[in-house]
């Protein structure tokens, strides 16, 4: 079930990270301002090692649900979220927005090793990798360049950078690309899908296409108070190439779906 | 910097006064000619630099100082919610205040030397510098933020990384409205009573119905204020290098 074993060869730093990819289990939980709650008593589980994509309209509660297994939401937050049975979320949780959240004061390396620097962890060892993290991703040049100066994908793939040199074996993702185009999203994905293999990810996305491409389990969901649909389970692995004619039965469902749930 | 575009602005102001003064015939105790204040100008060289070198220290000064309270305070309430809830009503009663009014107050506790006129511009720039930052610290992007708390970051390191650099070009902008007003600290301080720096000069020359020397000084300060706001706006724009025009 845990996915330790499909490491890169060339990541292999991450592969402690990613050998205790927890399983991620919510329970009872309960949250909202207003009745009905957004969420009551909602349970879930994330599949360790594996990415599990939720699908669902803007608004819907997925970035709300993201910030509550993240921590930063807490006031007003009820019920139980355990990381393979623990309850600690310190030190296991990546960050990657829709936004980049670049620091524009800062180079593309200190961007990626932002994490270390807040931590005041930062070592020669680090900055290798990070430097060698930039040169797989065609970045290596852009190493001291400021964010102002990047597209919208080369700013991309370092905040992706960024959360992968968390070294965390868990990542969350919010619509990290749907703010690119067609072109550089199918890109990242395909580079997002081989760079955190292993770790157990939670994706959310408006977009049927991303999920089919890069999760492993897809759910759709369903607001006030939030359900979640049956689980799809696309064939192949990630990242499924985009003419996959088996996945297109499967866009069909999951778009009919949302289309109902929407209304 | 744009100091082609001031030249032509100055010369086009000087051009006009003469004009006014051509077409006018006013007197030269009630507007000299250009010509005779360029001529007073040059005839006391060393006498009107020795006022503006301490008009110049005491705005320096008063900005330095002012910054560094002002910056400080906004520190100081971002980090804590006792601290700001004790500190914003007294920095909005001390903008109640008509900041002139304590002129005289201030010379006669700071005396007539430099200090009370630094005080006078500190006065004066502490509101805006302290309210741009504290602005800037507490509208950080959130998404900034809870991106450095989960990277398990301390609320230390949050300030100083995050919200702090962040808050830089607030604090430019506040540094750009102290530059432009610390003068008028100074200058008014000098009024109520000193013995030295431009304000004096004029007040003295002023009495001595030497308008032209009044002129002269008044020039003066208008360029040295100009020069500083310049050389100031130049280094915020390298400080926060990554926000556009």
């Amino acid at each position: 079930m845990v996915g330790g074993d499909v490491i890169q060869a060339d990541r292999p730093y991450i592969q402690q990270a990613f050998s205790k990819a927890p399983e991620i289990r919510i329970e009872q939980l309960a949250f909202g301002y207003t009745e009905p709650l957004l969420f009551e008593d909602f349970a879930f589980t994330i599949a360790a090692g594996q990415c599990t994509c939720l699908l669902g309209p803007s608004g819907c509660g997925k970035s709300t649900l993201l910030r509550i297994i993240a921590g930063s939401l807490t006031r007003g937050v009820s019920g139980r979220i355990q990381f393979a049975g623990h309850n600690r979320v310190r030190g296991r949780i990546a960050w990657m927005a829709q936004k980049d959240l670049l620091l524009p004061w800062l180079t593309v390396l200190d961007n990626v090793l932002l994490g270390a620097r807040l931590r005041c962890t930062t070592g020669p060892d680090l900055r290798q990798r990070a430097l060698e993290l930039l040169e797989s991703v065609g970045l290596g040049d852009h190493s001291q360049a400021f964010p102002a100066s990047l597209s919208g994908g080369m700013r991309q793939r370092t905040a992706l950078l960024r959360t992968l040199m968390e070294e965390r074996p868990v990542i969350l993702m919010d619509e990290p690309f749907s703010a690119l185009d067609a072109l550089t999203r199918l890109k990242l994905q395909n580079l997002a899908a081989r760079l955190v293999k292993g770790s157990t990810v939670l994706l959310v996305t408006h977009d049927p296409w991303e999920a089919l491409r890069l999760g492993h389990r897809i759910f759709i969901m369903k607001e006030r108070p939030v359900r979640l649909s049956r689980v799809f389970i696309p064939p192949g692995t990630p990242p499924r190439p985009p003419d996959l004619e088996m996945i297109t039965p499967m866009y069909a469902q999951l778009l009919a779906q949302l289309v109902e749930k929407g209304n | 910097m744009h100091l082609p575009r001031v030249g032509i602005i100055a010369i086009g102001l000087i051009l006009l006064w003469q004009v006014v003064v051509w077409i006018t015939q006013v007197p030269p105790y009630i507007l000299p000619a250009p010509q005779s204040v360029i001529l007073a100008l040059l005839g006391h060289v060393p006498e009107l630099f020795y006022h503006a070198g301490i008009t110049l220290f005491e705005i320096v000064a008063g900005l330095a100082i002012g910054t560094l309270f002002g910056a400080g305070s906004a520190l100081l309430m971002m980090i804590s919610r006792g601290i700001k809830h004790w500190l914003m009503p007294v920095l909005v009663i001390s903008q109640a205040i008509p900041v002139f009014a304590l002129a005289p107050l201030l010379v006669l506790w700071f005396g007539y030397g430099m200090a009370s006129k630094i005080a006078m511009a500190v006065l004066i720039i502490f509101f805006p510098v302290t309210a741009a930052f504290y602005d800037g610290l507490r509208r950080t992007e959130p998404q900034l933020v809870e991106l450095a708390q989960v990277m398990d970051a301390q609320p230390y390191a949050i300030l100083l990384q995050i919200r702090m650099p962040a808050a830089l070009p607030a604090l430019a902008s506040g540094l750009r409205v102290a530059t432009a007003v610390a003068p008028i600290g100074a200058v008014v301080g000098e009024w109520v009573g000193s013995s030295a720096g431009l304000g004096f000069y004029m007040l003295h020359a002023n009495a001595r119905m030497q308008i032209d020397m009044m002129f002269a000084a008044l020039a003066l300060l208008t360029v040295m204020a100009l020069i500083l706001y310049f050389i100031i706006d130049a280094g915020l724009r390298r400080l926060v290098f990554w926000q556009s025009e």
